[in-house]
């Protein structure tokens, strides 16, 4: 399943690079793509697994940006 | 501007004035480099955070850790103005990219502000207001005039103009009355109308078009990936040249803080941040432009594909011709009439273009319906047989004129009438522009028969053109011209029975899809009307966005390249350093501008 969250908010272009570069290493996850233009995330993962995943994308968000959030 | 942007902008102010006035303060020594720190502190706080926390996660190469350095080395060294003003300038940089980014963002969003807020549903003899997602199959909305349309559904009350743009960038407001088919995203003119929802929002087009080009910018094309790349090498390099340059050269003719200045000055020049942003930035402003004229744009790879195309690859029937079929020749106007009574009770395309050529309406009996071949049926006592050529001869009748449909009655001959499709009205001056745009070649293929492709063919103005093909003979007569094709190719259909066709092609278009979910999901990129003049316009955007996209690639690392080359060898200092930073940034951002006035 592939779904696309908005972002509170990405800062810099090369922060989104990390974050996507990041969330694409967590287990289960087949795509990621962050957008700095569009402040969105694409994830696809199997749909079980998603809260899981939302929640471990966003430890990794926090790490490159401690005030970003995904907005659920 | 928003909360953040606002606290930035009035720590820069802050900071910008207590930095002048140190530099005008008529003291020296240790006082002065101590006032330095403050508006240094004050702008660049979160900067040195962010550096921190980024080296205890391991992102080492990020632009707060570079500019941290940069600054924190030239303090060391006793640099302290430039210290300060690199921090500063590096600030009003990121607040001037967040806020052109969030404007471009705005601008291109309002474009798709077709999303309907509330909806007035009839529950227990009332209307109520309601949230579009609420809306279940087969209620009862009320659309007064002036609201959008807020799902997919079939009036049944009323009678009114519906303004379409927004949904398909025709202009003219379609007139739609009880029975007709609405889409969601379009605007009640007029009157008030009742319309009976026949799909929920989340499956309704306005939803489906919204989320097509919200996507897009998360479907990255070459470009965008060259950058990723790019920026991923490029920074490692720079840092490891700044260390080569900091205590290499000093080996040899001393000066350790010279070269060491020099090295700062690179680590300021090594974020590849003009090019990260304004990359994908203009794709998407490209793509704001393109859905401004009815034109859906999955991601900046198929912008690309466009401007890189050589071949049109066409299909005949509603995309160079209406699609509408229209009796254009027939022998004998008596036989027109019978058939034309006769074809009224077949819902066959062909039986209706024949049934619409003509007013007179004789009584028929016994009519019947012989699918694939014709109808029989009994007029004034006699027999009468309407059809084509083998099912007249089938029944003993000798066809001797030209035609689609013939007309037997009693067994005897009676004429023949021609239906045909006709090319629409700008299909040839779409051709041309076609190849004014560098098109070197625009080939129909056609399941028709060779007359009726060759008529088209000719006036159309195509180059070349394949008949009699069965849908799985256009894939392959695809792939032919796919090889030999000197760059791209484009399909360009209506979506219905050519789905494997366009995906095939190295860009598949639909067009006329609205509310064809299959045409939307198997091709790139989707014409919401049925004009074939946005072909050649839609080039033409792709074009000039690869050009702005070329124009920021080759400027920003130029620029870089140079004053590098320059720091190394002593002629560029930080100063200079945070122009080709920071100044190289903001004119990419302001070319990528350009693609919103397209």
């Amino acid at each position: 399943m592939k779904k696309v969250f908005k972002l509170d908010e990405v800062d810099c272009a090369v922060c989104a690079q990390n974050m996507e570069n990041g969330i694409k290493k967590i287990d289960g996850v087949e795509s990621a793509v962050v957008s700095y233009v569009t402040q969105k995330l694409l994830i696809e993962c199997d749909e079980g697994e998603m809260d899981r995943i939302l929640d471990e994308a966003q430890k990794v968000i926090k790490k490159v940006d401690p005030r970003c959030r995904i907005v659920r | 501007m928003s909360r953040r942007q606002k606290e930035n902008l009035w720590r820069i102010i802050i900071a910008t004035v207590l930095f002048v006035g140190i530099v005008l303060l008529p003291i020296d020594g240790i006082v002065k480099t101590l006032l330095f720190l403050v508006p240094y502190f004050i702008v660049g706080y979160d900067v040195l955070w962010g550096a921190v926390r980024n080296i205890l996660h391991g992102h080492i190469f990020d632009e707060n850790f570079l500019m941290a350095l940069a600054t924190v080395g030239a303090f060391c060294i006793g640099e302290y103005p430039e210290a300060v003003f690199v921090m500063l300038f590096f600030q009003i940089g990121e607040l001037f990219q967040s806020i052109a980014v969030g404007k471009s963002r705005k601008s291109i969003s309002s474009l798709m502000d077709i999303a309907p807020e509330v909806a007035n549903v009839l529950k227990d003899g009332k209307f109520c207001e309601v949230f579009p997602e609420e809306i279940a199959v087969g209620d009862i909305i009320l659309v007064k005039p002036g609201e959008r349309i807020p799902v997919d559904g079939i009036i049944t009350k009323g009678y009114s103009d519906i303004d379409t743009s927004a949904m398909t960038g025709e202009s003219i407001p379609r007139v739609a009355g009880v029975g007709d088919n609405v889409i969601s995203g379009c605007v009640n003119m007029s009157a008030p109308i009742e319309v009976e929802a026949t799909k929920e929002y989340s499956e309704s087009t306005v939803m489906k078009v919204l989320e097509l080009v919200e996507h897009s910018a998360l479907n990255k094309g070459k470009y965008e990936s060259f950058i990723t790349r790019f920026a991923r090498v490029y920074t490692p390099v720079v840092v490891v040249l700044a260390l080569l340059v900091a205590f290499i050269p000093p080996i040899f003719v001393g000066n350790l803080t010279t070269w060491a200045l020099r090295a700062l000055s690179f680590l300021v020049v090594s974020c590849p941040c003009a090019l990260v942003i304004s990359v994908p930035l203009s794709f998407f402003g490209g793509i704001g432009a393109a859905s401004r004229r009815g034109v859906l744009v999955k991601g900046s790879s198929y912008l690309e594909m466009l401007c890189q195309c050589k071949t049109v690859v066409t299909d005949k029937t509603g995309t160079l011709t209406t699609g509408k079929l229209m009796v254009t020749d027939f022998d004998n106007k008596e036989a027109v009439k019978i058939a034309g009574s006769i074809e009224r009770f077949s819902s066959h395309p062909v039986a209706k273009a024949v049934a619409n050529a003509t007013n007179a309406v004789f009584d028929m009996q016994n009519v019947r319906e012989i699918p694939g071949k014709g109808m029989c049926g009994v007029c004034d006592g006699k027999d009468v047989l309407v059809g084509n050529k083998a099912f007249l001869e089938e029944n003993g009748v000798k066809v001797t004129g030209k035609g689609t449909v013939f007309v037997a009655i009693d067994g005897k001959y009676a004429g023949g009438i021609t239906v045909s499709d006709h090319v629409k009205e700008n299909a040839r001056s779409a051709v041309e522009s076609l190849h004014k745009c560098g098109i070197e070649k625009v080939i129909m293929l056609t399941g028709d028969s060779k007359e009726g492709a060759e008529a088209i063919f000719l006036e159309a103005g195509l180059d070349e053109m394949y008949h009699s093909l069965l849908p799985a003979q256009k894939v392959e007569k695809l792939e032919t011209i796919m090889q030999k094709s000197s760059g791209k190719t484009v399909y360009l259909g209506d979506g219905i029975n050519d789905a494997p066709v366009l995906k095939r092609a190295d860009c598949g278009i639909a067009m006329g899809a609205m509310g064809s979910d299959a045409a939307i999901e198997a091709s790139d990129i989707v014409f919401m009307n049925d004009d074939i003049a946005l072909l050649p316009e839609s080039i033409k955007i792709a074009k000039k966005t690869v050009a702005i996209v070329k124009q920021n690639i080759v400027f920003s690392i130029a620029v870089k390249v140079l004053v590098l080359i320059l720091t190394a060898l002593g002629y560029a200092d930080m100063w200079q350093a945070v122009f080709a930073d920071v100044g190289v940034m903001v004119i990419a951002v302001l070319n990528t501008l350009r693609t919103l006035k397209m």
